[in-house]
């Protein structure tokens, strides 16, 4: 157990960084020469004010008429990414690492705080997949990857937890823990939850195209 | 669960699908959707189709899917889930029943409209990916037979209704003559070399609808313009090439259209009231042909009104009495942000406007656009099922005292018109120019 | 471009009053000037539904119940397209064509004015007359007709097999074909649009063989190979070779005889020239998106315009080229790759000196014209111009323009300027 442990938290999980870091900027670099490459005219109507403008306006809760028309998944859904990119960066026992590994002196969350931010993505995520099965036009779309892709992202919360209260097991699921929030990492730039990483660039190119050529909001 | 009630659409029978089906292959169904895949497309479609987490919040923002009970098939992201992402997933690899349900949604059931852009939380523009597909469709042989008989008549006479070169100028002498029964010393000067604006129509206007010449031409006098018209092939700004997909030819069109304006010599180019029109000449075909904008700027009827009774060259005799609603068109309100002018104008020549819901940039489409009312009789009714949401939003203004229907688009008048007696709603529907003739002061 | 070697370069300043002639008539239409600057006409209306010419204050013989289209070819006759008794043909200086028709338009005129032909429509078919003979054979529908340079011959886009207008299958099969003085090609096309005719009476045109295949057609044959677009052709005047842009991989090149003939790829790529010695072929071209410039056997120029380039010339030296260029909303002249610094609301096609050195061109700048020669201004705003004319010795500039109502025909020493 303690093998398998000291791998995934040593090589294994530097390794998760670095193709998670890797990764991502490889699919950035491949978009822009794709874009370099077939579709250059999109670079002449990018333009900086409606990108930002497009994108304030889809990172503020409320602020695009969906949102408003939608407002228990736009509450849902900001609840969820902001739990979802804070807790595990600010988490106490995380800060510490992040101090022993790499010597970075973070701020960190109060447990409690930290729990109830858990408890909201595993929620949140239950309400995804309630959503996926529930609405029609929803489960349309929705393939086993979709609930795989959910699985994913709840599993370093339901580990976490589980190993943080020690209710069970606290090797098994602290190794479980681990391995699961890397091998999310390592997901994102290839699989469907790379729209963290393309979020920004459609948004800025909506943005420009709307607000640059056509003169109308986009939200 | 609630899976939604709804009728099946039944096979439409369409010469120009059926026809073309007949003669294809799988092979050439594969290469074909990857030559597109592969050598036309780029990061816009990659980016788009991996990025689109498939939580359907575009749903709301489409009137097919409004109308049709929230059928998932007809959201935006279920199109694209029945077309590319199958298309993909299967490397082209796609059967020809496949390819025919294909075509029928992305020619007949998308509009192109881009208000679901606006609802996608990325921005996906579903729009921008049907157009792959009629294009796909198009290298394929496979698009409606209406639609692409108009991209014939595109190609042999540069104009949308098979007009021929002498029965354009005959038609708009013929214009000039009635309108100086009214005004004597009308003039549609034709061919006049330095003038300051092109005024260019879409086919119908001569063919059927004469009279928006004759009023315009009215207009243009009154306003006391340096205007000209072209006799020549290039007078047509309209464009169903760029809803088929057959992007080569919509450039040849829109290259006859821009150089016939730069052999004017004219500093603008007016157009009348059409949104599709406006999309080709200001944003799909000026583009392909590597114009970055129009060579020579393009001004839409609305911007045209507006700056006339700005600046006091138009003025209104007597505004209009019966209480007004004004239809945004998309291509000219989420194409180019003219609503707010178009108020202006409404408001200065109507007495009473009142507003439908949504409206502006979220106003629902008429489900005519993007090529869709050109395939034809066949899918009439899908169209006019396809935007029962319309019908609603319609009687809802109606209901608050607004009786005359504004819009400043041929084919928002078309497909309103086919919503207006086929939902019998009984509103007068007219084009901001019908009543501008009506109301102005004239000499 | 007629002979202007006999035309007054003495005179300083000749008018003609063109205001007044308002009185006579119920209206009068824009005016017209001849190329040697000694005639304005315009068309006037008399009465309801009556019509004449008013050249130089005289007006035509006979009136006509229309007239559209007034030009003077460049041996300075005086054309119309006019119509009587619901028939249409041509009138030179006042005198009607033998022939009418239900409907004549787009007169063409050969380089040196003698020819003229015209579209003709006659009981729903489609033909063209040159100088008053009409074609034998006529077509339900004729598009993009051309007159040869010498005016000898004339070809127009025709519709060879009737086809309803839903009829795809049919029309893909080939319905249109191009006609050289009436004379149809031995096959159809799907389309055949843009043309080029040479001394020899050669026809090539550029058609498309399916809704996808593009290519050039010489005399109704194609060339071997397909492209996916193709622009206008032309006759090399010295090779005879057809030349042309293609359009490969979503990319345009110039190609002669259907094989590449500039390795460059362009993004846009049309209106080849050949020089008048033969010896380079120019075109314009796009660089990239939205950056316009000529390209010079191939090679750009190293300046790019943002909006428009258009109105190609050469010097008859073959050694300058000037066009007009449309830069950030602004009208200008490029010689050579570099543009002027002066820039216009709008401006006309440049003229060159016979001796190359000099180019001028009429400019519009707040409503009112004027003549910039090499980038230097006239002193005079008026408010009607026409292209301006260098003498034969290059020295001095034929200025036509309106101000305060009269006409002035002036010439001008080239040395003025500036
Ligand atoms: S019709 Fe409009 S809203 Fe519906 S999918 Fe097409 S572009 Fe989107
Ligand atoms: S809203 Fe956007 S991300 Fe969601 S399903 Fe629709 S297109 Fe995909």
């Amino acid at each position: 157990m303690h093998d398998i442990y000291q791998f995934v938290s040593g090589p294994l999980a530097r390794l998760a960084f670095t193709v998670f870091v890797i990764g991502s900027l490889y699919r950035l670099v491949q978009m822009f020469v794709l874009v370099y490459r077939k579709e250059k005219f999109i670079f002449s109507f990018m333009s900086w004010k409606y990108s930002l403008r497009s994108i304030f306006h889809w990172i503020i809760p409320f602020a695009a008429v969906n949102m408003q028309q939608q407002p228990i998944m736009t509450l849902v859904t900001f609840t969820f990414h902001i739990c979802l990119l804070v807790t595990p960066v600010f988490l106490l026992s995380h800060a510490v690492l992040w101090e022993e590994r790499w010597n970075i002196r973070l701020w960190s969350l109060p447990d409690q705080l930290s729990d109830i931010m858990t408890l909201a993505v595993i929620g949140c995520c239950f309400f995804f997949w309630g959503r996926r099965i529930k609405l029609p036009e929803v489960r349309y779309l929705t393939f086993a990857s979709d609930y795989a892709l959910l699985g994913m992202v709840a599993a370093p919360f339901v580990t976490g937890l589980i190993a943080y209260h020690q209710w069970i097991d606290y090797p098994f699921f602290m190794i479980l823990h681990i391995l699961s929030g890397e091998i999310l990492l390592m997901a994102v730039p290839f699989t469907r939850l790379s729209h963290m990483l393309f979020w920004p660039f459609t948004r800025a190119y909506m943005g420009s195209e709307f607000g640059n050529v056509r003169h109308a909001r986009d939200w | 669960m609630n899976e939604p009630v709804k009728k099946v659409a039944e096979i439409i029978p369409d010469e120009g699908i059926d026809a073309g089906l007949a003669r294809l292959t799988e092979d050439r169904i594969e290469n074909t959707i990857l030559r597109v895949l592969n050598g036309e497309t780029g990061a816009r479609l990659k980016v788009y189709v991996e990025t689109c987490i498939h939580c359907g919040l575009c749903s709301e923002g489409c009137h097919y899917y409004l109308s049709y009970d929230k059928d998932p098939r007809y959201s935006p992201a279920g199109k694209v889930k029945q077309t590319l992402w199958e298309m993909i997933r299967k490397k082209g690899r796609v059967d020809k029943a496949f390819m025919r349900q294909a075509v029928v949604i992305a020619a007949t059931q998308c509009n192109m409209c881009k208000r679901c852009a606006m609802y996608c939380p990325f921005g996906i523009d579903v729009a921008y990916l049907m157009s792959v597909v009629r294009r796909i469709t198009h290298l394929l042989g496979l698009t409606p037979q209406y639609i692409q008989a108009t991209a014939h008549s595109h190609s042999v006479n540069m104009n949308q209704m098979w007009i021929k070169e002498d029965e354009w100028p005959d038609t708009l002498q013929w214009q000039e003559d009635e309108a100086r029964s009214e005004i004597p010393h009308l003039r549609i000067p034709l061919e006049k070399e330095g003038a300051d604006i092109m005024y260019s129509v879409i086919g119908p206007e001569p063919k059927f609808q004469a009279q928006l010449i004759y009023q315009a031409a009215v207009i243009m006098n009154v306003a006391g313009v340096n205007w000209t018209m072209p006799a020549t092939p290039g007078w047509d700004n309209s464009d169903m090439a760029m809803f088929t997909g057959d992007n080569e030819l919509m450039g040849r069109i829109k290259r006859v259209h821009f150089e016939t304006a730069g052999r004017l010599k004219v500093k603008k180019i007016v157009m009348g009231e059409c949104g599709h029109a406006f999309r080709s000449v200001y944003d799909m075909g000026n583009r392909w042909l590597g114009w970055k904008m129009p060579p020579i700027p393009v001004f839409h009827a609305i911007e045209f009104y507006y700056d006339m009774i700005r600046e006091g060259r138009i003025r209104i005799a007597q505004k209009y009495a019966e209480p007004v609603t004004f239809h945004d068109p998309c291509n000219v309100v989420r194409g180019r942000g003219l609503h707010e002018k178009a108020r202006y104008v409404v408001n200065a020549m109507c007495d009473t406007l009142i507003e439908m819901h949504p409206n502006r940039e979220h106003n629902y489409c008429c489900c005519a656009g993007g090529g869709v009312i050109n395939c034809g009789p066949p899918y009439k009714m899908v169209r006019i099922d396809g935007n029962r949401i319309k019908a609603e939003q319609l009687f809802a203004v109606k209901a608050r005292g607004a009786r005359t229907l504004i819009a400043p688009c041929h084919n928002c008048h078309s497909g309103l018109e086919d919503i207006n007696h086929y939902y019998g709603l009984e509103m007068n529907i007219k084009f901001i120019g019908d009543i501008l003739y009506q109301v102005m002061k004239k000499p | 471009m007629a002979d202007t070697i006999a035309w007054d370069w003495q005179t300083g300043e000749k008018s003609i009053p063109v205001g007044n002639s308002n009185s006579r008539f119920e209206w009068v239409e824009e005016p017209y000037v001849s190329y040697d600057g000694e005639r304005v006409a315009s068309i006037v209306n008399i009465a309801e539904g009556e019509f004449t010419v008013c050249v130089n204050g005289q007006t035509w013989e006979n009136p006509f119940e229309k007239i559209w289209h007034l030009r003077f070819t460049a041996d300075d006759r005086l054309t119309a397209l006019v119509s009587d008794a619901g028939e249409w043909t041509l009138a030179v200086d006042g005198v009607s064509w033998e022939n009418r028709f239900g409907y004549v338009w787009n007169p063409l005129f050969s380089q040196d004015g003698r020819s003229i032909a015209v579209s003709f429509q006659q009981d729903r078919q489609y033909g063209m007359a040159l100088n008053d003979v009409p074609w034998e054979e006529t077509y339900g529908n004729l598009t993009d007709p051309v007159l040869s340079p010498d005016g000898n011959h004339t070809a127009a886009s025709v519709q060879v097999i009737p086809t309803g207008e839903v009829e795809i299958r049919k029309f893909q099969q080939g319905t249109i074909s191009a006609a050289k003085d009436g004379v149809v090609w031995d096959r159809p096309f799907v389309n055949v649009w843009r043309k080029a005719m040479n001394l020899n009476g050669d026809l090539a045109a550029e058609v498309r063989l399916t809704l996808y295949d593009y290519t050039i057609a010489v005399n109704g044959s194609p060339w071997e190979k397909t492209f996916g677009g193709v622009w206008e052709p032309i006759f090399h005047p010295i090779s005879g070779a057809v030349i042309a842009p293609v359009r490969v991989k979503g990319k345009w090149y110039l190609a002669e005889e259907g094989r590449l003939l500039w390795s460059t790829p362009f993004d846009q790529l049309w209106h080849p020239v050949v020089s008048p010695d033969g010896k380079c072929i120019v075109a314009i071209v796009a660089t990239g998106f939205g950056k316009w410039t000529v390209a010079v056997d191939g090679r750009a120029w190293r300046h790019v315009f943002s909006d428009f380039v258009t109105d190609m010339t050469f010097s008859s030296d073959s050694r300058k080229i000037a066009v007009i260029v449309k830069d950030k909303e602004r009208w200008s002249i490029a010689v050579q790759g570099t543009a002027w610094n002066n820039t216009f609301d709008m401006i006309w096609k440049p003229v060159f000196s016979p001796d190359g050195a000099h180019v001028a061109a009429k400019v519009e700048r707040g409503g009112k014209y004027t003549m910039a020669l090499d980038d230097r201004l006239w002193r005079q705003d008026c408010e009607a111009a026409w292209d301006p004319l260098f003498s034969p010795d290059g020295t001095r500039l034929l200025v036509k323009t309106i101000e305060d109502g009269t006409y002035f025909r002036r010439v001008i020493p080239v040395g003025e300027f500036g």
